[in-house]
């Protein structure tokens, strides 16, 4: 099939490797609104039902000595609240749900993504985006609602020179905003270039002569891509915590 | 993921020029969709989830800390089992020294009474027998004394002399006591 189609292309190549990012309707054609269910709905449903299969039904023996499931669901619960303890301190606990939420949401999708076939909600810059300056806005508020205008400490370097001071302040201005853009791309960015790799190899594995390398590369960076799919939904997580911390604590 | 290659007239007409992602016509329809999720996960764990999971991992750290309670429990009085085992074998073997020491101490009081007893016994029977010998030695020299005065008188008479016995009785006296 694929050399007669190559024929019929005049023997080059054809790759879409951005095709699976494609945001379509699940239910026949036509334009898509706000509320049209799209296959980013469908992965996302899937999202919550991981979440509740992973927390929730797991979890309904409570086990003293758990089963399989359960310890997946402790290990989750007690990795992501250590992290929010020991990065945000004891004061950062109450906001323990909303990071377990996000960190959940976040591997969840990652890892469903890969599922071959599949659409990874996390590769969309716009799902990312609202993750990211959702944190960002969040975290600013919380700063000038826990700290007043104390909070604008975080940008004057007090342990610098005071010549040293203005100029730095400018600085931690300019890093301040970009967190969320660097938060968001970092996650769609890795993502979907995993994929789009992904794609490209699984579109060399058309071609006989180098099918077998192709194939080899899509293995390797399919395992490359569940460390990577773990570890960004770390870091994202991670870096909320940091800057929850910087909104709890910004005097340092 | 659609096949690269399959129906690729199609999907060449399809595919949006440059990356899906930018397309800000899909943007309402993600960012609706997304807090729909975010909020729904949410509440499943804020409300189930993670109450639940703090619950078990709270449970299994008190069950623990009431088992190593129970065993320094049951290891104290282990201990104090143990402690009064020793007492009562001490206890024991000071009684059994106590009886021991009663029982000699017994023995020792009527061995001595026995002896004291024999002793007196012996006495009384070494003075009876030392007054016999003196009653003996008495009648004997009472018995030397009378034949000696008889003897005296048979040879005064004898020999042709007055039987003055008093004369004879003084004479006897004499040579006795002398």
């Amino acid at each position: 099939m694929a050399t007669e189609e190559h024929a019929a292309e005049g023997s080059t190549l054809v790759f879409h490797p951005m095709d699976q990012f494609i945001v379509k309707p699940l239910f026949g054609e036509g334009p898509v609104a706000w509320y049209t269910p799209t296959n980013a709905t469908l992965w996302m449903g899937l999202a919550i039902v991981a979440v509740i299969a992973l927390l929730v039904l797991s979890t309904s023996k409570r086990a003293i000595v758990p089963g399989r499931g359960q310890s997946i669901a402790e290990m989750a619960y007690g990795f992501v609240y250590k992290m929010v303890e020991d990065v945000t301190g004891k004061d950062g606990i109450k906001y323990f749900p909303y990071i377990m939420t996000l960190f959940m949401f976040i591997v969840c999708a990652n890892f469903l993504g890969l599922i071959p076939g599949s659409f990874t909600t996390t590769s969309h810059i716009a799902v990312t985006a609202i993750l990211g300056f959702g944190v960002f806005i969040c975290v600013t508020i919380l700063g000038f609602v826990k700290n007043g205008t104390h909070f604008l400490g975080l940008f004057w370097v007090s342990s610098a020179p005071l010549a040293l001071r203005p100029i730095l302040a400018i600085i931690e201005l300019i890093s301040y905003f970009v967190r969320p853009v660097s938060h968001s791309i970092r996650l769609a960015g890795n993502m979907m270039a995993g994929h789009a790799v992904l794609k490209v190899f699984a579109g060399f594995a058309q071609v006989a002569a180098i099918a077998p390398i192709a194939i080899l590369g899509v293995t390797a960076i399919y395992g490359l891509e569940l460390l990577v799919a773990f570890i960004q939904a770390y870091v994202f997580t991670i870096l909320t915590c940091v800057y929850l911390k910087d909104a709890l604590h910004p005097g340092h | 993921m659609a096949t690269p290659t399959h129906d690729a007239g199609h999907a060449a007409a399809t595919s949006a020029p440059g990356m899906p992602q930018l397309n800000i016509e899909h943007f309402p329809n993600q960012i609706f969709w997304l807090a729909v999720t975010l909020v729904v996960i949410y509440f499943v764990l804020s409300r189930v989830a993670l109450p639940r999971i703090g619950g078990i991992l709270a449970e299994r750290a008190g069950t623990i800390t009431n088992d190593i309670a129970a065993a320094e429990e049951l290891k104290a009085k282990a201990l104090a089992a143990e402690e009064a085992y020793n007492k009562a074998l001490a206890d024991a073997r000071t009684e059994a020294n106590r009886i021991a020491a009663a029982t000699k101490a017994e023995i020792q009081g009527e061995l001595a009474q026995a002896i004291a007893k024999a002793d007196a016994e012996i006495a009384a029977k070494t003075a009876e027998s030392e007054k016999a010998v003196a009653e003996i030695r008495a009648g004997a020299a009472a018995a030397v004394e009378e034949v000696a005065r008889d003897t005296a008188a048979a040879l005064v008479a004898a020999l042709g002399g007055k039987d003055d016995a008093k004369a004879v009785n003084a004479a006897v006296d004499t040579r006795i006591k002398g």
